[in-house]
């Protein structure tokens, strides 16, 4: 079976890249403050919501319902669409996807797209694949715009520039934004609001006179075939509205059984994500709106794989609301690079192994970025045991030979209350020998940590000798 | 009512005054612990790294050793949890170990728990001089869900002046293996939790967890920091007629 | 096998012998009631909040507000949809496009500001929805433009979220609006004023 693509190649593993990133002190300030601001906000708009449980509850809920029908509700989406005037489209994995959408787009005979930001369109490498063909794409959100003008990768799945800071997104649009249209002003300073009319103007004209837009979308609605897609800058609006086609690239996971599934979801959603009471902008169209031709590719590239797996299946849950990136200790000391794939942080710790499966040494690594503090199943907000995951796919994972034998030697002696004793005895008599830095893997404790102190007695010890202090 | 001490493999091998601590606390409550021999160790290690067939040996082993007494009590929100989360998991969902594994983990309790919950007492009769601060471990704080008890406890304790942690929901960065396979993100995170409880002025840290004490005071003693990590079991069994230890 | 049998085959494997759950609808659903003096309030807390200018008045002052405030934004030239009840126009003195034939894209862009109603208003959220209906126009309108007037009847404000999805219709394009265009994109700390209109102003008539 051929290795399902997640928008960048799988390469060294885990610790590796962690290692780095972790020495890059702009970097680590940049990620700090960002995630620190989010998890704030996001923490007052949940508190306010007096019932968050029960909506968390139910928008865990609905998805695993919808997941356990999913050949249903894709069925009737199809048909919804369908009667509603839009096109539908199947695609097995990433290289057929980008060929539907490349078809649609040389049908309109232009050579330019305008793309919203979608998860699903990194995930198959689309800007790529559509170049290749002569097509260029456009990214319109502030932040993709960023990682395009910058050759830069995503970072993060809501804020795919979180690892640049004011300063170096200044450096990026003044020196190249003339090659990809118009020019940052001469003058720009690295205010977030100048930064943002310096978008603005640059997007303008690509806005009102590009014909394609490409898109994905947060919500497919089986019911009414409504599609619905949630924004912050209008670059959304301006893409799903203007240009005479839409092609909107979709994960088969995206459904929703009914319209009434959205008082869940359009309340979970904004939440956790940019932790707003509501995003500035969510659009919903049906078929082809206002005249559009509209066409939705569905997506799979692996998720009926996931879709299969007992545990694994809940990652299919996931909104993209990116709160577990935001919350995780892990994250915001390495950044979205470390994970290579366009799904970091927990989410993507559990989601890349198990699209990509675990051939490569990073996607072995991947289920151990995290040390199971909980904090990403607590925030999220249709209830993914992230950690549960991470622990079953770590069983699964193949281990290496080192570790197996010292496993192997530790459940030995712990099978035994006795082999336990007599370990302890001789690492009393032989306390004094502990080195101060450990060698091999053991030194990564040492580097920076002491070692406790052996205790010339265990605890078992001392029970038996003074009967549980009694004597 | 028979109380068995779940003493955890890490107290019993390198902080074995915690478990005298916790013997001796029960004790001044009226509560007699039994310490059942065949205990080791509950399998999480193993678990949490991708050895789930020793890991069931182990839960299984655990399981036997605990089973027939009244309430186990645990000095170790971790372990706590590992038997009551994720035993029943590593059990599956029906038999005779699903069904041991059920009764011995409603039968287990966090030491703080069993104060507070099974006993009814908020005041041990502690006396702890000093300024102490407390780290809740992310297993007591979000998988057992240990909430406030352990302040609770601490306030009532004569003379100790408890000072909050700045973050101190956030991971220490211990983590088990995590500290060995991603050494360099545990001790960034565990840089950062040094630097909250220094801030603090603490002379003391403690928590329910002595694995992530190990942690953050391996770099507090490295650092030469002057302060010192404690179980909050060795708090709570200070008196002023026995002083610390 | 297309592509479509083998996705749909797929899935059925996969789920074959998985139990179905049950959903449990715990939380607020619509509250049904009519809207009270202290909903509206909410509604223009929550939307001042997004940094957008609200005002509340009486019917019989609007015309005379929306001529002020066009005026003072020196507007010339607003687009109007079909259905905007044109008293509320009476004091502007502004040049009224009416966008039909449609106005172009270009041509949007070179007025000073649209004025709408809009289909519903949600308090808790602070968020108007447009649903293309009289007095909204279609959904290029309200993009284009750098000001956005929209006047908002207080009947229209409901509760929650849930009630504003039971009473849209899907089949309408809906735009929700919650404030001028805004990004986060920048160290996650919000700026106003990006693609969309950087100026909201909403009029809310008791």
């Amino acid at each position: 079976m051929s290795v399902t693509f997640l928008g960048m190649p799988a390469t060294r593993p885990f610790p590796r890249n962690a290692a780095r990133a972790v020495r890059d002190s702009q970097l680590r300030f940049n990620l700090r403050k960002a995630t620190r601001t989010i998890r704030a906000k996001r923490a007052s708009v949940v508190a306010e919501a007096p019932d968050w449980a029960e909506l968390r509850e139910a928008g865990r809920a609905i998805k695993e319902h919808t997941l356990r029908n999913l050949d249903k509700y894709l069925v009737q989406l199809e048909e919804s669409v369908t009667a509603a005037g839009g096109h539908v489209h199947w695609a097995a994995d990433a290289a057929e996807a980008n060929r539907i959408v490349a078809d649609l787009v040389k049908a309109t005979g232009e050579t330019e797209v305008v793309k919203v930001k979608s998860m699903a369109t990194q995930e198959i490498g689309l800007n790529e694949a559509l170049l290749a063909q002569g097509i260029t794409a456009y990214e319109t959100d502030l932040a993709e715009l960023i990682v395009q003008l910058g050759d830069d990768r995503p970072s993060h799945i809501l804020v795919p520039a979180i690892h640049r800071n004011r300063a170096e997104i200044r450096e990026i649009f003044a020196e190249h934004m003339s090659g990809w249209g118009r020019p940052a002003p001469e003058d720009l300073t690295d205010d977030p609001a100048a930064l943002a009319e310096a978008a603005r103007l640059h997007l303008r004209e690509r806005f009102l006179k590009t014909k394609v837009a490409i898109s994905g979308a947060n919500f497919a609605i089986a019911e009414t075939g409504t599609m619905v897609v949630l924004e912050s800058e209008g670059n959304g609006r301006m893409c799903l509205t203007l240009p005479r086609t839409l092609i909107s690239v979709v994960g088969i996971e995206k459904v929703l059984p009914t319209w009434r599934d959205l008082e869940v979801f359009l309340q979970l959603l904004p939440r956790s994500s940019t932790g707003e009471r509501m995003n500035p902008y969510t659009s919903m169209w049906t078929g082809a709106a206002e005249g559009q031709e509209f066409h939705l590719v569905l997506l799979d590239n692996g998720r009926t794989g996931v879709l299969a797996d007992e545990v694994g299946r809940q990652a299919l849950r996931c909104i993209r609301c990116s709160a577990c990136l935001n919350v995780c200790p892990v994250y915001e000391r390495t950044g979205g690079h470390a994970y290579g794939s366009v799904y970091p942080g927990p989410i993507g710790a559990i989601l890349t192994p198990q699209l990509r499966g675990m051939g490569s040494e990073l996607d072995r690594s991947l289920p151990y970025a995290s040390s199971l503090c909980g904090a990403c199943y607590e925030v999220c907000p249709v209830a993914i045991d992230i950690p549960s995951v991470l622990v079953e796919l770590r069983a699964r994972a193949p281990h290496p030979w080192a570790e197996r034998a010292g496993m192997a030697a530790a459940g030995w002696v712990l099978e035994r209350s006795g082999r336990l004793a007599r370990m302890q005895r001789a690492g009393g008599r032989l306390r004094r020998l502990v080195p101060r830095r450990l060698p091999g893997p053991l030194g990564g404790w040492t580097d920076t940590r002491d070692l406790p102190k052996v205790p010339e007695e265990s605890f078992r010890e001392w029970w038996d000798r003074t009967d549980g202090g009694r004597r | 009512m028979r109380v068995a001490l779940f003493v955890t493999c890490v107290n019993d091998t390198l902080f074995p005054g915690t478990g005298r601590a916790v013997v001796r606390l029960l004790r001044r409550l009226g509560v007699e612990v039994d310490f059942p021999r065949a205990q080791t160790c509950c399998g999480q290690m193993h678990a949490n790294t991708g050895y789930r067939e020793e890991a069931v040996r182990l839960a299984r082993r655990s399981v036997a050793a605990l089973r027939g007494y009244d309430a186990v009590v645990v000095p170790s929100g971790s372990c706590a949890a590992m038997i009551r989360e994720q035993y029943p998991k590593l059990a599956g969902p029906s038999g005779p170990f699903a069904d041991a594994v059920a009764h011995v983990a409603s039968k287990t309790y966090e030491l703080t728990e069993f104060l507070i919950d099974v006993l009814g007492t908020t005041d041990v009769g502690a006396y702890f001089p000093h300024r102490v601060t407390y780290h809740p471990t992310c297993h007591s704080l979000r998988g057992i869900r240990l909430g406030d008890r352990p302040l609770t406890l601490l306030r009532q304790v004569k003379g100790l002046e408890l000072v909050p942690l700045p973050g101190a929901e956030e991971c220490c960065g211990f983590g088990g293996t995590f500290a060995l396979k991603n050494a360099d993100v545990s001790a960034a995170m565990c840089a950062d939790k040094v630097r909250a409880v220094l801030d603090t002025g603490a002379e003391v840290l403690c928590a329910a967890d002595n694995s992530c004490l190990m942690h953050i005071g391996g770099m507090l003693g490295r650092q030469k920091s002057g302060v010192r990590v404690m179980h909050l079991a060795e708090i709570l069994c200070s008196t002023e007629a026995v002083g610390v230890r | 096998m297309s592509s479509r049998d083998l996705i749909l085959a797929r899935v059925r494997r996969a789920l074959a012998g998985v139990p179905d759950v049950e959903i449990t609808r715990g939380y607020r659903g619509p509250a049904e009631d009519r809207p009270s003096a202290e909903r509206i309030r909410l509604f223009e807390e929550r939307v001042r909040d997004y940094r957008a200018v609200v005002h509340v008045l009486e019917e019989a002052e609007v015309a005379g507000r929306v001529a002020r405030l066009l005026g003072g934004r020196g507007a010339h030239r607003v687009v109007v949809p079909a259905g905007f009840p044109s008293g509320w126009l009476d004091a502007a003195g502004v040049e009224v496009l009416a966008d039909d034939p449609p106005l172009s894209a270009a041509e949007l862009d070179a007025v000073d500001g649209v004025l709408t109603t809009c289909a519903v208003a949600i308090a808790e959220t602070g968020t108007i929805v447009l649903d293309t209906g009289p007095g909204q126009g279609r959904r290029a309108l309200t993009l284009v433009p750098d000001y956005h007037l929209c006047v908002v009847r207080a009947a229209q404000i409901v509760a929650g979220v849930p009630d504003a999805v039971a009473r849209l219709d899907p089949k309408r394009p809906l735009t929700w609006i919650s404030g001028p265009s805004a990004t986060s994109d920048i160290e996650l700390n919000r700026v106003e004023g990006v693609h969309g209109p950087r100026s909201l102003e909403v009029l809310i008539v008791t």
